[in-house]
């Protein structure tokens, strides 16, 4: 009885932020109110949101979040497996270095980039010095997939860097015992351990990046809307609530799919490994 | 639905407003303005209570018209003055939110009336009073463009691709593109209409970003040669850096007026109606247009305002530009057709 009383907090918070927006997003969602006051159920705003202009948008948005979770995964794993190697001070050094900028609001980190990307900034300054004319960097695809990729690589980074640390090493030693070339040891002993690292950072990852928006606004000029970004028109400029609750809804279908593949890839290789949540 | 929940927050709001305002009893009034940001000289309060110590001023900050409309459209509501843009009064207006102004209780009404009368929506002021008004046109970096700048046709110009910024802003955008087919700017003909929208998608490879208040910053760097924005960013604009320029095209514009209305519910109708009459007056005005940067309606103050600003080529608004400029209108449900085609020009990849 007393620990579910200590529940209780957050049993109230879950029910007023998470339950009751879910329920009014399927209100909205479904549900209209005629002039005379009835309300009644419709499939029309389901039918709007599966316009081909919000698939247009909605295909972009899993392009990118792709391409940024593939980039995040390049680069984080091998900056893992170096960290997980240093000197334990050295490295929970270098980690901090990679934690730090989380600790700043992403919108100002974006803001900054606007300022280093532009026609006039810093980084063009320098290309000018060794003689290379100025690019144009800003308000292009490449400048939203690079804000995304610098946002979210610290949520692949961790993952992946903590299981590392937790990795018991004798496995490789075994491995290196029994004959295993180098090659052998990562693919079939390094990597397999490291899996559950692995797809908690996919899924931390590709699962916020789709649903992004103001990155594409701030880095990419409006060009490339995403599904965050229509998201947000549907609500504030169009005041559309009813569309753009059906879209909140295909964005959570959406998510829930992907991560029960995720779950199922998860549980298929937790033997050995740690499991991270 | 939605207007249940908008009347939660606006309770919620008001609830908070009211906290705010406890002892602030006596036998004094106290009159609520509802204002953007960073649209009154801040010292202007304290004078204007100085000068009538039986009021207190409290103010609120707006960021859209919609947000000033769902405040003042609630029952119950505190405020008395509220500054909304031209096609807002007109919603106000045809909604009967709005209280009827004893223009002998604002004698400084003499010195906006010339302007006031050349505003389509209520012409014979007899709920609004002009605040601030402004057009929109093209800033320029006259550097990187060398022929002269007259007409919308130059941000289609391929010469200028990736050099040019749109505004952010369905009827502002649209407006460029309705004006430069020399259709209505409040045209709410569909076919007008789906032409603009493929205007806008033609232009849309050439155009280097969609902005809102960031064309200011990028146009005084120097990088971009073109833009569409209000006239009060380009007079802050132009005044950072002298290589811009600023014109209306001569297709034609919007020009748009902020008006100072009292609303019907106000309990203080005659203490608001005297801190408008403050607000008209000539000194009062000019120091006021000159801090915020959007030109004054008041033809005294207009004389007595900053020469540099005077010269500066976004600030003053001559009669030919007026003439040549309209006022957006409310569109009610048609603004549904802008919104179909703003969609699928931000949409498009």
């Amino acid at each position: 009885m007393k620990k579910k009383f200590f529940a209780l907090p957050y049993i109230v918070w879950m029910i007023l932020f998470t339950v009751m927006p879910l329920i009014l997003v399927l209100v909205y969602a479904f549900f209209n109110t005629t002039p005379s006051g009835d309300v009644i159920f419709t499939t029309e705003y389901l039918a709007s949101a599966f316009s081909p202009e919000s698939l247009s948008v909605l295909w972009r948005s899993l392009g990118y979040a792709l391409i940024t979770t593939v980039l995040c995964l390049l680069i984080a794993y091998p900056a893992a497996l170096l960290l997980s190697r240093l000197k334990p001070r050295t490295a929970s050094i270098l980690s901090l270095l990679f934690i730090l900028p989380m600790w700043m609001n992403f919108l100002l980190r974006t803001y900054a980039w606007r300022a280093l990307l532009d026609l006039n900034g810093p980084i063009n300054q320098l290309l000018g010095l060794l003689g290379i004319p100025a690019q144009q960097m800003l308000y292009t695809e490449g400048a939203v997939i690079f804000g995304l990729v610098y946002n979210f690589l610290p949520f692949m980074l961790l993952p992946i860097y903590s299981v590392f640390t937790k990795m018991n090493t004798s496995y490789i030693e075994a491995a290196e015992d029994l004959g295993a070339n180098k090659r052998q040891v990562l693919f079939r002993v390094i990597l397999p351990l490291t899996r559950p690292g692995i797809i908690t950072g996919i899924t931390m990852v590709f699962m916020p990046a789709v649903s992004t928006f103001i990155i594409s606004r701030l880095l990419g000029g409006a060009h490339y809307m995403m599904f965050g970004d229509l998201l947000e028109n549907q609500f504030m400029l169009l005041k559309d609530w009813n569309t753009g609750s059906a879209l909140a809804l295909i964005m959570m279908i959406l998510l829930i799919i992907s991560m029960a593949l995720m779950r199922k890839y998860d549980k298929d290789s937790t033997e050995g490994g740690t499991r991270l949540w | 639905m939605k207007k249940t929940l908008a009347l939660v927050f606006a309770i919620l709001l008001l609830a908070v407003s009211l906290v705010g305002c406890g002892g602030a009893g006596g036998e004094k009034t106290t009159i609520h303005l509802l204002n953007w940001g960073e649209y009154l000289e801040p010292t202007l309060i304290d004078q204007f209570q100085k000068e009538n110590p039986d009021i207190i001023v409290k103010f609120t900050n707006t960021t859209s018209n919609e947000e000033m409309y769902t405040v003042c459209a609630t029952e119950g509501t505190e405020i008395d003055i509220v500054v909304p843009s031209d096609y807002l009064v007109e919603r106000f207006i045809n909604e009967d939110l709005l209280a009827e102004l004893d223009l002998n209780n604002i004698p400084n009404f003499k010195y906006v009336e010339e302007v006031s009368k050349t505003r389509t929506f209520d012409p014979e002021s007899k709920y609004s009073i002009p605040y601030m008004m402004g057009t929109v046109g093209i800033v320029y970096n006259k550097t990187l463009v060398d022929e002269p700048v007259d007409s919308w046709d130059i941000l289609w110009d391929e010469k200028y691709s990736g050099q040019i910024l749109m505004y952010d802003s369905i009827r502002d955008s649209m407006m460029v593109a309705l004006a430069k087919l020399g259709y209505d700017i409040n045209s709410t003909n569909p076919e007008e209409i789906a032409k603009a929208g493929e205007l806008l998608m033609q232009q849309k490879p050439l155009v280097y970003a969609y902005l809102t208040d960031e064309i200011r910053t990028s146009m005084i760097g120097g990088s971009v040669a073109l833009a569409v924005d209000y006239s009060g960013a380009a007079v802050g604009a132009i005044q950072e850096n002298s290589d811009l320029d600023y014109v209306v095209p001569k297709e034609g514009s919007n020009v748009w007026v902020d008006n100072l209305v009292v609303l019907k519910s106000s309990k203080n109708k005659e203490a608001a109606e005297r801190f408008i009459n403050f607000l008209c007056d000539p000194e009062v005005s000019k120091k006021n247009s000159e801090y915020i940067g959007y030109t004054t309606p008041n033809a005294e103050a207009m004389k007595m305002i900053d020469p540099e600003l005077l010269e500066n080529p976004a600030y003053p608004i001559s009669s030919d530009v007026i003439d040549r400029c309209e006022y957006y209108k409310d569109l009610g449900d048609d603004l549904s057709l802008y919104n179909d085609v703003w969609m699928k020009l931000r949409t498009a990849g």
